[in-house]
């Protein structure tokens, strides 16, 4: 957060709140735009198009102006962002499941450990945008590849947390005495592993879905994936490329302008809600 | 220098190294079998042929043979250094490859220092002045390039300098009518500087963040608090004691951005159209060009190594700290 240190005793807002209030309050409005946002750009659906508005500047009317078919960009944008969040989350639920399944099973013997570094390195060997593309490729393109695309690539950075978290899990006694009592690998996984790193999974896919949203934005802005008439977020960047020597700026400030704030929205709960669970700052 | 010691260094970094490659050559090829592209009619590209003709070319293809095979061919061609010939430019991979390469690296390596330099300077500036406006400026300002798409950004620079001032032609990497060999060096020059610059200010957010917090860290240690109990102060002290401490991790952290150098190249290509290895392979991706695409994964994963090992040698042969015993790790 840029805002920190605003001393507890002072007049926040309408009345005195402690850190957790104010970091919750956070918490719940960016959530609240962000649900907003995926549920108004599921209800946008064929913007009317009037050639005689084509082109506008930004105005009150139509605040981020309209497209060379007179559609409203600010509809346009909105729509378009609620898509590359329905995405963003079945690629994060994916990547996050994916994660899951890796860190647990690195607890099973070393061999299984080592096998799971040596998946993260294959993934982390070939650029991201490449990687992305490959496997988007793999299943045909069109929106199913997008989603597996970006979703079976973004488990990295997760899955490494959670390794180390389970290696380091896994010194405890209580776990060798689980071990000794012919517990199988399995039931020490969910029961002892699991339950200890449900929240640096919550934090990590909080942290992961912002990079689903930009990377599902620049595939479909490559012209992989999503085709021209689902206006996602890539697509209407893409397409108001045609424009930039027109002069018709508001095409492309806009929904890139509000797809940063998006990822800015996420980026704000995700260091929120690891404030709140990581036992070191939730107290103060 | 214990060079038995740097050998067997080198040795493990030789093997893993062409351990790596193999497992992703393998990966990328599966990838691309299983993928519902037709080498045959991405050939063809749609003409029409008859069907004794086809068989001919799936028979050259060998879309029939198991993948086993197919992956030991792949794997034996490449090598011999043979990537196969590719079906845009009808040239053999490899030369097309190292000729876009060669126009891409130009662009990442002065976008790699640039944002480097930039982003270490950025990040002592805001250290050392934590708190203040430009503190607070530029950690906004990481902040926001770091959420905002690259491509997006290179797109507002475009309208910025190409369109609005005129400064700058609107992509090409040189003039329309004029041989990509023939063009003057001011040609080639005058095209780079957007593509660089926007490069470089998407790059230099994680180095500059990093710098700041380290620096932050180190003034707030009690060495600190000594030497300036001793009266060192202002810009010296953060010299002897800041910058020598967080140099060698920003330079490391720098060769570790490698990846995402290339990642952003490729939009960043994409947007100027400048011809380099970004744009040609979303251009082989867009178009089924298996074999260039998949050269094109091979030489990235090559350069993103090369990041690392660079890394790792700066990390260990540059800092004086670490002793000789502790590099067979």
């Amino acid at each position: 957060m840029i805002r920190k240190k605003a001393n507890e005793r002072e007049q926040w807002f309408l009345y005195r709140a402690n850190l957790r209030t104010k970091t919750l309050v956070v918490i719940g409005l960016s959530a609240l735009i962000i649900i907003s946002i995926f549920i108004s750009g599921y209800f946008i659906r064929d913007i009317p198009t009037n050639f005689v508005n084509a082109n506008q500047m930004p105005s009150l009317e139509h605040l981020f102006g309209t497209d060379w078919m007179g559609r409203d960009m600010f509809q346009r944008t909105i729509s378009g962002l609620g898509l590359s969040l329905m995405v963003g989350f079945i690629a994060s639920a994916v990547s996050t499941l994916i994660s899951i399944i890796l860190g647990l099973f690195s607890s099973f013997n070393r061999f299984a450990d080592e096998a799971v570094a040596g998946i993260i390195d294959l993934f982390g060997s070939i650029p991201h945008i490449l990687l992305i593309i490959l496997i988007s490729i793999m299943f045909g393109g069109g929106v199913l590849g997008v989603v597996m695309g970006v979703g079976l690539t973004h488990w990295t950075p997760l899955a490494r947390v959670l390794r180390s978290e389970v290696k380091e899990i896994k010194t405890k006694e209580y776990i060798s005495l689980a071990e000794n009592l012919g517990k199988s690998k399995v039931w020490i996984a969910v029961k002892h592993l699991f339950p200890l790193i449900i929240s640096q999974i919550i934090v990590g896919v909080i942290l992961m879905f912002p990079h689903a949203i930009m990377h599902e934005a620049a595939i479909t802005f490559l012209g992989f994936g999503l085709p021209p008439h689902e206006p996602a977020i890539g697509v209407i960047l893409a397409e108001s490329m045609n424009y930039l020597s027109s002069g018709y700026w508001w095409l492309a400030f806009y929904p890139g302008m509000s797809l940063l704030l998006v990822v800015l929205l996420f980026d704000l709960i995700g260091e929120n809600v690891e404030k709140l669970l990581n036992p070191e700052t939730a107290q103060s | 220098m214990n060079k038995q010691k740097v050998a067997k260094y080198f040795g493990w970094k030789l093997i893993r190294f062409i351990v790596l490659m193999v497992a992703v050559a393998i990966f990328s090829f599966v990838l691309l079998d299983l993928s519902p592209i037709d080498p045959v009619n991405a050939y063809l590209h749609g003409t029409a042929v008859s069907e004794a003709q086809r068989a001919i070319l799936e028979q050259y293809f060998g879309t029939n043979t198991p993948m086993t095979e197919k992956i030991f061919h792949w794997l034996m061609d490449l090598i011999r250094g043979d990537l196969g010939t590719s079906l845009i430019f009808r040239r053999p991979v490899i030369d097309v490859i190292i000729e876009k390469f060669t126009v891409s690296f130009v662009l990442m390596a002065i976008s790699w220092i640039v944002s480097g330099v930039l982003g270490f300077a950025l990040g002592v500036v805001a250290g050392k002045n934590k708190g203040t406006w430009i503190d607070k400026a530029v950690k906004v300002y990481c902040y926001a390039i770091q959420s905002a798409p690259s491509f997006w950004v290179g797109m507002l620079i475009l309208m910025v300098f190409s369109v609005y001032l005129g400064w700058f032609p609107i992509g090409f990497g040189v003039p329309i009518g004029v041989r990509s060999t023939d063009a003057t060096f001011m040609e080639w020059a005058v095209r780079l500087v957007l593509p660089t610059l926007t490069l470089s200010l998407v790059g230099l957010a994680p180095i500059a963040m990093y710098t700041r917090n380290e620096l932050t860290q180190v003034l707030s240690s009690d060495y600190v608090l000594f030497a300036k109990s001793r009266g060192e102060k202002g810009w010296d002290l953060v010299k002897d004691h800041g910058i020598r401490n967080i140099l060698l991790p920003a330079i490391t952290l720098q060769f570790l951005s490698f990846s995402e150098l290339f990642g952003g190249a490729v939009l960043v290509e994409q947007v100027f159209s400048y011809p380099g290895i970004g744009q040609t392979a979303v251009a082989a991706g867009l178009q089924n060009d298996v074999p260039l695409f998949l050269g094109i994964v091979i030489i990235s994963a090559i350069f993103v190594f090369v990041g690392n090992l660079l890394a790792d040698i700066s990390y260990y042969f540059i800092d004086p700290r670490i002793k000789e015993n502790e590099f067979n790790d």
